[in-house]
C-alpha cells in the first residue's frame, strides 16, 4: 500500500569526465525521497539539486523508462539494473531501498564497453557484432512469399521469440565475471536458428558474429549462468548451448 | 575446419576445455576404480596395478592422458587471463557476487591451480615412483599405505579432493554446456549426475585416504 | 488555389497508387551510388527507410540520438500491427481496413494515402516474416490474428506484448546489414540541430555529435524527417524521456508546414501520476479493458476515503459503484474508441469522484473481479467441482485472468506495488501519440522541395484519432514501400548534381546558428533546470490543451505559455560545456523547442471550433456531451506556415479533404 514514509539516502556515485581522465566515487545525500518513486526519478531529483547549484548533472543512460529501450544501465550496489530480477533500472522502484541506505552506482564495466562520461558507456560493440551477420539476408522489396507460405511450428517461434525478446542492454556482459557477450549474442544466432527463414545462412552467421564478438574484446564464457540470472528479460542460457552447436558444427563444415 | 581459427575463437577454446575435461573426468573414473582394488587387499590391488602399468593400450593412452591435462591446464590459463583483460582495468567497487555468479563456478582457476600444485606432488610421490621404482622392493601397495601413514600427507589429500568436489561440480554440466547439451528436458538429469559423479569421485578417493590412516 | 498542392493521383481508389507508381521517375542503378540521401531517426519509419535506399543502392546516412538504431521508441508498441490478409476469414478487406481507418481518424485525414496504407499493409507482414520476425503463431504454425479497438474483424498480427519491439528488430536487422556492407553510415548519438537549404531545395543538416560535442556539416541530395511524435510537450506522457519535436520544428521553421498539430492521442488505460517527481507514464495496454470494467463510487464522499486510504475499493458493494462507460455507452460499454474512454474519466474525475491519491486525485478504476469470478465459475464447472467455495473460485478464475495478462499484472504490481488479482487497477489517460505533424503531399515530400518526413512525423494518415495497431502499420508502410518509389522521381533531377559541397555559405549560416544558440545555453546565468520549465509547459498543455478544450482556456495558455518561454529564455541554467557529452544541453534545446509548438498547437485548437476525434472542443458537443464535428467548415487539413519567431503570426493554409468514396458519418458508441 501507499505510504507516506520518506527515504534519506547517502550515494556514491561514479563520475568520470570522459574516456580519457580516471573517474573516482563521488558521494551525494538526497533527501525526501518518496518510495513510489523510481530509481531514474530518484536521479532526477539529484540532478535537479546540482543543476540548481550550477553543478555538473550525472550522467546516465535512459530512455523509455518502461523496461524495453535497453537504454539504462546502471550497476546498482553491486548487480546489474539493481537488486530486483527480470526488470531493468528504470523498472526499479525505491521502496526496495531502507531509509539511511548507501546505494552504490556504479557503470557497466567492460573493456568492451568504455566509459563515455560519468554512467554512460560505449555499447556499440553490439551494434558491430549484429552487423556482422545478425539479420537474415533478404531485400526489402516486400516481394517475398506470403507471411503463410511456410507453416512454423508454434513451439520454434515461441522459442523464437522468446530469444528476440533480448534489450540490448548489457547487463549479461555487466555482471558476466569474464565480461562475455555470450548471452547477448546467442540470443540473436539461436533466434534466426530456430526459424527456417534464418536457417539457410545460420552457419555463416554463428561464424561471423563469433569472429566479431572476440574481436570486441569480450571474455568468454565460463558457464557460470550470471548472466542469465541478472538479465532482465530472462534470455535462458540454452541460447549459449545453441550458439556452441551451431558454431562447432558450422567450423566442421566450413570450407573457407 | 581451419584448425588455428578455431582454437583462437572463444567457443573454440571452451570446446579444447570441455572435451579435455570430459577425458580427464574419465581417467578420474578409471583411476578411481583401480584404487579401489586397494580394498580388496595387497594381491588384488597391486595386479590391477601392474596390468595398469604394463597394458600397452594404457601405456600409450598415457601420452594422451598428459597432452589432455596439459592442454586443459594450458587453456584455463590463458582463458583466465583473457577473461580477466576483458574486465577492464577498473572492476566493481561493489559486487554481489552471491546473487549471481555461484561460487564454484566463480573460483575454477583457483581450485584447478590448486589441483595442479596436488598434481605434482601426487606424480612425485605415486607415478614417478611407480614408473621408475624397483617393484622388487616394495610393492604398489605398501607405496600408498606408507603414505598414509602421515597425518599431514592424509590431510592434503583430503582438501585436495575437496578442492577437486568444488572443481567437478562446475565442470561437469559446464562441460555439456560448452559442448552444447542443455535442454529444459534432460539438463536436469545432467545436473543431478554431476552431483552424483563430484560425490563418488571425491569420497571414493578421501575413504581410500581416510581407511588407511586409520587403518595403521 | 491554395498553396497547399496535395498530388493526389486522379482515377479509381483502387488504382491510385498502381497508376501513381507508374508514372513516377526513376534513378537507375548505376546512378544511385552518386546519390546521398540524410535520414534522421531510426524507429520503424526511418529505419525501414534507410535500409530500403541503402539497399536500393543510394548512399544513405541516418542519425539517431540513442547508442543503437534498436532504441527507437517503436520498441515500446505492445499490441500489434494492422494489415489486411483476411487469415481469420472474417470477411477483412482492404477496403475495410481503409474505412476503419477513415472513420476512426473521424474523417479528417486522406483518403487515397489511407487507401494506400491498407494496401500495401500486406506485404509489410511478408517483409517482417522474412526478415524473421517471430511473431505469434497457432498449433498450425500459422500466424495468429486478434481483434483491436473498434474493428469487428481480427486483423492484427502480433508478438505477444511486444510487437514493437520485435518489428524494429526486424527493422535494425534490416539496417544492421547494411551497415556492414558499408552502404548505410550510421550516426549514431547524433542530434540533428538544423536543415540546411541551397538554392530552395534541402541539401543536409547540421548535427551535433552528443559525445564529442562537436557540431557536423552533413549534405545529401535529399532529406529524410523520420523523428517521431511530440507527445512530450505535455512532460508526462507515454514517450520516451528523449523524445522530441526538435528535428520536425526546425524544418518548419525553414519552411515545411506543421499540419493539424493539436490532434493528439491520449490513451485511457495508463497508470496514473504518483507524485511531482514522476518523470514518465506507463501504458497498460488497450486489451485489457476486453475484461476490466471500468468504475468510480456513486458517492463523492466514498471517492474522498478510498483517495486517503480509509476505505478498500474491493468492499464497496455493486450498488455503490458507478460503471460510467456501460451507462453511458450501453452497446460498447467499455470497449469504447480510446478518445472516448478518455474523457469520460476526465468528466467522471473533474465532478470529483476520481479515487488517486495524487494532487488532483485523477484516477479510475479497472476491475477485472466480475471477469475472475466468471473465468472462475466456468472453471470449476469444466473441472466438475460441485458447490465451489468462493476462495476456490477466485483462485480459478485469477489463473484464467493471469494467462490473458500475466505480463501486464506483473508490470502493474512492479510499479504500484499493490496486487491487481485483489485488488481493483487504478489507471487514468497520458499522451500516447500525435496524429499531427509535418504535412506532406502524397509523395511524402513536404512544403520543402527534398525534404521528406514519415511515420508519426508526418500527419497524413490517422487524421484525427489513431486506430489501436496502425501507428506501426504506417510507419512500416512509409519507410519500406512508399517513400523508396517516391523519392526516386524526386532524385532523378540530381543524378548529375554530383556531391553537394558542405562549404557553401548556407552550411556556414546554418553551423553558426545552432552554435550560437547552444552557446548561449550553456553562458546562460539563470537559476532553474530546464526540468522546471518543461513541466511548466507541460501542466498548461495538460490542463488547457489536453483531453477537452475551450476558447478561454486556450487562450489562457497561449499567454501562459509566452511567458514561460520568456521566462525560459532569461532563467534557465545549463551546467557544463558544449563540447562534452552534455544532457541538460541536449534538453534545453529540445524544450526551447517544445515551448514553441506548444503555443502552436493551443492556436490550431483555438482555430478548429468542432470536436473531432482527439480533439474536444467543450463549444462543441451534442445534448448528451457527444464530440460534435462541423464538415461544413473544417472538413480541412490546417496546416501553418511559419513567420518569425513569434507564434502567434503563423499563417494558415487550408487543404480540404475530398471525401469521394466515403460518406461522412457521425460516430457513435451509445
Amino acid at each position: 500500500m501507499t505510504s507516506n514514509r520518506s527515504l534519506s539516502l547517502k550515494l556514491k556515485i561514479w563520475r568520470q569526465k570522459n574516456s580519457q581522465e580516471p573517474g573516482r566515487f563521488e558521494g551525494y545525500r538526497v533527501e525526501d525521497i518518496s518510495p513510489e518513486s523510481s530509481f531514474l526519478e530518484m536521479l532526477d531529483i539529484l540532478n535537479d539539486q546540482l543543476i540548481r547549484q550550477n553543478k555538473s548533472s550525472v550522467a546516465f543512460d535512459h530512455d523509455c523508462r518502461e523496461g524495453i529501450c535497453g537504454m539504462c544501465s546502471l550497476y546498482i550496489n553491486g548487480q546489474a539494473h539493481g537488486p530486483d530480477q527480470l526488470v531493468t533500472t528504470c523498472q526499479l522502484y525505491m521502496r526496495r531501498f531502507k531509509n539511511g541506505d548507501t546505494i552504490y552506482i556504479e557503470p557497466w564495466r567492460s573493456r568492451a564497453f568504455p566509459v563515455i562520461k560519468d554512467l554512460v558507456v560505449d555499447r556499440s560493440a553490439f551494434d558491430r557484432v549484429i552487423a556482422s551477420g545478425g539479420f537474415v539476408s533478404v531485400n526489402t522489396s516486400g516481394n517475398t512469399i506470403d507471411g503463410n507460405a511456410l507453416p512454423i511450428p508454434k513451439e520454434d517461434a515461441d522459442k523464437a521469440f522468446d530469444a528476440a525478446a533480448c534489450i540490448g542492454c548489457g547487463a549479461c556482459v555487466a555482471t558476466c565475471k569474464n565480461a562475455s557477450a555470450m548471452l547477448f549474442v546467442s540470443a540473436k544466432i539461436s533466434q534466426l536458428a530456430l526459424l527456417p527463414q534464418g536457417k539457410v545462412e545460420a552457419k555463416r552467421r554463428a561464424l561471423a558474429m563469433v569472429r566479431q564478438m572476440d574481436e570486441e574484446g569480450f571474455g568468454n564464457c565460463s558457464n557460470t549462468g550470471a548472466c542469465e540470472v541478472e538479465c532482465p528479460k530472462g534470455i535462458s542460457l540454452e541460447n549459449i548451448a545453441q550458439m556452441n552447436r551451431e558454431y562447432l558444427s558450422a567450423s566442421i563444415q566450413n570450407e573457407d | 575446419m581451419e584448425q588455428s581459427k578455431f582454437t583462437a575463437s572463444s567457443i573454440g577454446k571452451k570446446f579444447l576445455m570441455a572435451a579435455t575435461g570430459f577425458f580427464l573426468m574419465v581417467f578420474l573414473l578409471v583411476h578411481l576404480s583401480v584404487n579401489l582394488f586397494l580394498f580388496g587387499g595387497k594381491q588384488a590391488f597391486n595386479e590391477a596395478s601392474h596390468f595398469m602399468a604394463t597394458n600397452p593400450l594404457i601405456q600409450i593412452s598415457q601420452y594422451i592422458l598428459a597432452a589432455g591435462f596439459i592442454a586443459h591446464i594450458f587453456f584455463g590459463i590463458k582463458l583466465y587471463i583473457q577473461n580477466k583483460s576483458a574486465r577492464g582495468k577498473v572492476t566493481y567497487a561493489v559486487n554481489q557476487w552471491q546473487a549471481h555468479t555461484p561460487f564454484n563456478a566463480r573460483t575454477m582457476i583457483y581450485t584447478g591451480l590448486l589441483i595442479l600444485c596436488f598434481l605434482i606432488l601426487h606424480l612425485k610421490d605415486f607415478t614417478i615412483p611407480i614408473k621408475i621404482a624397483d617393484t622388487r622392493r616394495f610393492t604398489h601397495y605398501e607405496l600408498v599405505t606408507e603414505h598414509f601413514k602421515n597425518p599431514i600427507y592424509t590431510v592434503i589429500y583430503l582438501i585436495a579432493f575437496i578442492l577437486l568436489a568444488i572443481h567437478l561440480s562446475h565442470g561437469f554440466q559446464s562441460a555439456f554446456q560448452s559442448m552444447g547439451a542443455r535442454h529444459k528436458s534432460y539438463t536436469p538429469f545432467i545436473e543431478k549426475l554431476g552431483v552424483l559423479y563430484f560425490w563418488f569421485i571425491s569420497l571414493g578417493f578421501s575413504t581410500i585416504a581416510l581407511w588407511f590412516f586409520f587403518k595403521q | 488555389m491554395s498553396r497547399l498542392d496535395a498530388k493526389i493521383p486522379g482515377g479509381p481508389l483502387d488504382d491510385k497508387w498502381k497508376n501513381h507508381k507508374a508514372n513516377l521517375k526513376l534513378v537507375s542503378p548505376n546512378n544511385r551510388t552518386g546519390i546521398e540521401v540524410i535520414v534522421v531517426g531510426t524507429g520503424l519509419a526511418g529505419g525501414s527507410a534507410a535500409a530500403t535506399l541503402a539497399e536500393l543502392g543510394y548512399k544513405v546516412k541516418a542519425f539517431c540520438y540513442h547508442d543503437s538504431p534498436r532504441r527507437a521508441h517503436s520498441i515500446a508498441a505492445q499490441g500489434g500491427i494492422n494489415a489486411a490478409k483476411n487469415y481469420q476469414g472474417d470477411n477483412d478487406s482492404v477496403y475495410r481496413l481503409f474505412y476503419d481507418t477513415i472513420k476512426g481518424g473521424d474523417y479528417r485525414s486522406r483518403e487515397a494515402n489511407v487507401y494506400r496504407l491498407a494496401q500495401v499493409s500486406a506485404n509489410i507482414i511478408d517483409q517482417c516474416v522474412a526478415q524473421g520476425v517471430p511473431f505469434a503463431r497457432d498449433y498450425s504454425g500459422l500466424l495468429d490474428n486478434r481483434s483491436f479497438g473498434g474493428v469487428q474483424v481480427s486483423r492484427t498480427f502480433y508478438a505477444k506484448g511486444q510487437t514493437g519491439q520485435q518489428l524494429l528488430l526486424g527493422c535494425y536487422s534490416a539496417m544492421s546489414r547494411q551497415i556492414g556492407k558499408g552502404r548505410l553510415q550510421m550516426y549514431h548519438r547524433h542530434e540533428m540541430l538544423d536543415l540546411v537549404i541551397i538554392d530552395g531545395k534541402a541539401r543536409g543538416i547540421i548535427a551535433r555529435n552528443l559525445i564529442s560535442g562537436e557540431i557536423e556539416r552533413h549534405s545529401a541530395h535529399a532529406v529524410v524527417i523520420a523523428s517521431g511524435g511530440y507527445g512530450n510537450v505535455f512532460f508526462l506522457s507515454t514517450n520516451a524521456m528523449g523524445s522530441n519535436v526538435t528535428a520536425a520544428w526546425k524544418i518548419h521553421k525553414k519552411g515545411a508546414f506543421f499540419a493539424n498539430p493539436c490532434y493528439t492521442q491520449i490513451h485511457p488505460t495508463c497508470i496514473p501520476v504518483h507524485g511531482t517527481s514522476q518523470s514518465k507514464l506507463t501504458l497498460m495496454s488497450e486489451s485489457l479493458r476486453n475484461d476490466g470494467r471500468i468504475w468510480l463510487p456513486k458517492d463523492q464522499q466514498e471517492s474522498i476515503a478510498i483517495r486517503q486510504g480509509g476505505k478498500n475499493p474491493a468492499d464497496l458493494i455493486e450498488q455503490a459503484r458507478d460503471y460510467y462507460l456501460e451507462r453511458r455507452y450501453p452497446s460498447f460499454g467499455n470497449l469504447v474508441p480510446r478518445d472516448v474512454a478518455s474523457r469520460a474519466a476526465k468528466e467522471r474525475c473533474d465532478a470529483g469522484f476520481g479515487i488517486e491519491n495524487n494532487e488532483s486525485g485523477e484516477g479510475v478504476f479497472l476491475d477485472f473481479s466480475t471477469a475472475i469470478e466468471r473465468y472462475g465459475r466456468e472453471k470449476a464447472r469444466e473441472l466438475g467441482i460441485q458447490k465451489p467455495k468462493n476462495e476456490e473460485i477466485l483462485q480459478l478464475g485469477e489463473k484464467v485472468v493471469e494467462a490473458k495478462y500475466g505480463n501486464l499484472f506483473q508490470m502493474y504490481e512492479k510499479i504500484t506495488d499493490q496486487n491487481p488479482y485483489r485488488t481493483p487497477m487504478k489507471i487514468y489517460p497520458a499522451v500516447h501519440y500525435t496524429m499531427g505533424g509535418i504535412w506532406v503531399n502524397y509523395n511524402l515530400m513536404s512544403t520543402i522541395p527534398g525534404c521528406f518526413v514519415v511515420g508519426e512525423a508526418n500527419f497524413s494518415d490517422h487524421g484525427a484519432n489513431r486506430l489501436g495497431a496502425s501507428a506501426l502499420m504506417q510507419g512500416l508502410a512509409d519507410g519500406y514501400f512508399i517513400l523508396p518509389y517516391t523519392i526516386a522521381d524526386y532524385l532523378a533531377e540530381d543524378i548529375r548534381t554530383g556531391a553537394v559541397p558542405t562549404k557553401h555559405f548556407e552550411f556556414e549560416t546554418a553551423e553558426q546558428n545552432v552554435y550560437d544558440r547552444l552557446n548561449f545555453f550553456v553562458k546562460n546565468q539563470g537559476g532553474r533546470p530546464v526540468d522546471y520549465f518543461h513541466k511548466a509547459l507541460g501542466r498548461i498543455m495538460w490542463n488547457n490543451v489536453g483531453m477537452t478544450r475551450d476558447e478561454k482556456g486556450l487562450l489562457d495558455a497561449i499567454e501562459e505559455i509566452q511567458h514561460i518561454r520568456k521566462e525560459f529564455w532569461s532563467d534557465v541554467c545549463v551546467p557544463g560545456a558544449i563540447d562534452e557529452l552534455n544532457l541538460e544541453l541536449e534538453k534545453a534545446g529540445r524544450v526551447a523547442d517544445f515551448l514553441e509548438l506548444g503555443e502552436l498547437m493551443a492556436k490550431d485548437a483555438l482555430n478548429r471550433k468542432e470536436s473531432c476525434g482527439g480533439h474536444f472542443r467543450k463549444e462543441s458537443q451534442s445534448e448528451e456531451s457527444e464530440a460534435l464535428r462541423d464538415d461544413e467548415h473544417y472538413a480541412y487539413v490546417a496546416a501553418w506556415e511559419y513567420q518569425g519567431e513569434n507564434i502567434k503570426e503563423e499563417k494558415l493554409q487550408k487543404e480540404d479533404l475530398n471525401f469521394e468514396f466515403v460518406k461522412l458519418k457521425t460516430r457513435s458508441y451509445k
